[in-house]
């Protein structure tokens, strides 16, 4: 399975706009934090984990995706969001704890839920493994040739819920993906301190399903791997594992003193950035134009500073506004 | 054959046929969980639905509380209607992140954009020396939480009308029956927990408390068994002429204060009884909403009775020692009573 030339750019481009938003947020999650560092001070208070590095795990699986496909995604969401297209006026709003945001400012980064796309998150580890398995049995229950992807780190994949959830989608045969970014750290502590086999998608024996390992974070060998699971699972074949090693350029949250990190690990990861990789790629043998891709690039950047400017702009909730929407 | 307008059923059959009743008229509404299938679910809540509905809809789960209740959410957010039996509320302990920070939380994280409409049915409840990992009720564990509402029925009308009202809620409902109401073959149930129940899809509102004895010289609010155990210290009270008011509050979330204050402003009396632990429990909540809206009302200090705060004991004598009964109820009624003249 090869991408045609709009997916080449259709991935391209939702992979530089999460870059672009990625960077940005780090710059804005600053304002209001120095000197004295204040998690809880500045226009984007609290945690903040970013993905930049990442991005071909959700553009290269969220390529072969409609709107009614569930995705769940992890406490680093914002590339998994962009590419399933969540509202990004909407979604920077929210973390910027507004009342257009897509929750009011009720959820903030970590909660980023979007029905109209069918796309939620959880601060929790592993915990959307069984939603996504519920949003897969409903399609299965209607009859439609909806999927749902479930991504979480490798550190999830300790997690008890994440073997339920395998288990579950396996024994029933459901349309569900899941996706396993190994960006190599659990905040601190590595993959070989805290998982008994290298590679996660050997556990997928364990539940008779196909395991996928794809190596250096590449975004045409996840298209292809992505694609052929995706329609497997709409085919009524099941579920699929997938591991996908990739990288975090940015530490667990910001903030993060990194101490734990390797010096110069960070540099030789961006040195082959998948971005520019995809790029580089899609303009040798892709058929697409350098004026395409930085028109496409451009375009992306405008729309993530729009989506800022919205935010700010946005005024922030009522306070009372708290007590509102705690039941549907 | 009694007519089926006024056949007896006990609570679980009660359940059962409130399911059966949603299932027949709407195609979103299914069924999973532990031993629910075949087996009619371990108490009974079950019974029959897999003869009429089959396994796509009455589905056996593995033992995967953290899956199968998480998917619940996942199917309710896609458009279902999911219940989902965690067989002892006790097994909370392996689930309750899907429970608490997920079932309860998603809609508020949508900016009321999202429905959940997923039961959570549960067996509550103790008595019958089954120790500490399958006795309790955790009432309070549950209704503390907000986003969830809580129904815990007391008899088998109340619980078809509350299990219809839950499936037809978009949002989660934790739906808490005790084990010794539902009309088992093989543990005692009281004789009051069976009732008529009318053979139609018939709808209780959450949030509406009933008082099931009306009385003047004294309030006993309560729930599940324990209205039960009420009734029978109201009887033995009432040949003493003490005449007791019983409020069974059906429902904690939405809890129905008013009916509950407005008790109590006639009676000038309050003792709440309660099988779930009594610290930071029911007991407090209840005599709380009354003393924060006008204290003036009570003619004599309020009163609780509940489990001690001690894990339930397995040994036939401690637990009943520990159990609120109705020889404990009439006593306090009566101190209540003479303190307040």
């Amino acid at each position: 399975m090869r991408p045609t030339r709009d997916q080449l750019l259709w991935m391209y481009s939702a992979m530089a706009k999460a870059r672009y938003f990625e960077d940005t947020m780090a710059a804005v999650y600053m304002e209001g934090k120095s000197p004295k560092f204040d998690i809880g001070a500045g226009p984007v208070p609290g945690e903040m984990h970013l993905c930049a590095g990442q991005e071909p795990c959700a553009a290269g699986v969220c390529v072969h995706l409609r709107p009614e496909d569930t995705v769940t995604a992890t406490h680093r969401p914002h590339h998994q969001a962009i590419a399933k297209g969540v509202d990004l006026k909407k979604m920077t709003a929210e973390i910027f704890g507004k009342k257009t945001g897509l929750a009011g400012g009720r959820g903030g980064h970590m909660h980023l839920l979007d029905p109209k796309v069918n796309f939620a998150c959880s601060g929790i580890v592993a915990e959307g493994t069984g939603p996504a398995v519920g949003a897969a049995l409903a399609a299965k229950m209607r009859g439609t040739k909806a999927v749902a992807v479930s991504y979480v780190g490798e550190g999830a994949a300790n997690q008890g819920a994440f073997h339920e959830a395998l288990n579950l989608a396996a024994l029933w045969k459901l349309p569900v993906l899941f996706v396993v970014e190994d960006n190599a750290w659990a905040i601190s502590v590595p993959k070989s301190k805290s998982t008994a086999v290298a590679d996660n998608s050997v556990r997928a024996a364990a539940y008779g399903i196909p395991g996928v390992h794809i190596a250096d974070n590449d975004t045409l060998k996840i298209f292809t791997a992505a694609g052929e699971a995706i329609d497997r699972a709409r085919a009524g074949s099941g579920p699929t594992l997938m591991e996908i090693e990739t990288y975090r350029y940015y530490g667990h949250f910001q903030g993060d003193p990194e101490v734990y990190r390797p010096s110069g690990e960070v540099a030789a990861l961006k040195a082959k950035d998948p971005i520019e990789r995809l790029r580089k790629e899609m303009i040798a043998n892709g058929g697409v134009s350098a004026a395409e891709a930085d028109a496409a690039l451009a375009a992306a950047r405008k729309e993530v500073d729009e989506a800022v400017a919205f935010a700010r702009q946005s005024p922030y909730p009522a306070p009372a506004e708290a007590l509102e929407h705690v039941f549907a | 054959m009694p007519s089926k307008s006024n056949r007896i059923l006990t609570m679980s059959h009660a359940i059962a046929e409130g399911i059966a009743n949603e299932m027949r008229t709407d195609s979103s509404v299914f069924v999973m969980g532990e031993d629910i299938a075949a087996y009619g679910g371990i108490f009974g809540a079950t019974t029959g639905l897999l003869a009429e509905f089959g396994e796509q809809r009455i589905r056996d789960t593995p033992i995967s509380e953290t899956a199968f209740i998480g998917a619940g959410v996942g199917a309710a957010m896609a458009g279902m209607r999911p219940i989902v039996e965690l067989m002892f509320v006790d097994f909370f302990g392996v689930c309750m992140d899907a429970i608490y920070n997920l079932a309860a939380k998603n809609i508020y994280f949508s900016g009321g954009n999202c429905k959940v409409p997923l039961v959570i049915m549960t067996a509550t409840g103790g008595g019958y020396s089954d120790a500490g990992q399958h006795s309790q009720t955790l009432h309070a564990t549950f209704a503390h939480m907000p986003g969830l509402k809580v129904a815990v029925p007391s008899n088998a009308y109340d619980a078809k009308g509350l299990m219809i009202s839950a499936i037809r809620d978009d949002s989660p409902v934790l739906y808490m029956f005790h084990k010794g109401l539902q009309g088992l073959a093989w543990m005692a149930s009281p004789e009051k927990a069976a009732t008529e129940v009318p053979d139609d899809a018939y709808a209780i509102p959450l949030g509406e408390a009933k008082v099931v004895r009306p009385g003047k010289d004294a309030t006993i609010v309560t729930l599940s068994m324990m209205v039960h155990r009420s009734m029978e210290a109201a009887e033995q009270l009432a040949k003493d002429g003490i005449d007791v008011e019983v409020v069974d509050l059906r429902t904690l979330v939405p809890l129905d204060r008013a009916t509950v204050f407005k008790s109590v402003a006639k009676t000038g009396r309050l003792i709440v009884v309660d099988e779930d632990y009594s610290s930071f429990g029911v007991t407090a909540e209840i005599i709380t909403s009354v003393v924060e809206r006008d204290p003036s009302v009570l003619k004599a200090k309020p009163r609780r009775l509940a489990f001690p705060d001690i894990p339930i004991p397995y040994s036939r004598p401690m637990e009943q020692f520990a159990l609120p009964n109705a020889e404990k109820i009439t006593e306090a009624v009566r101190e209540t009573v003479k303190k307040g003249h």
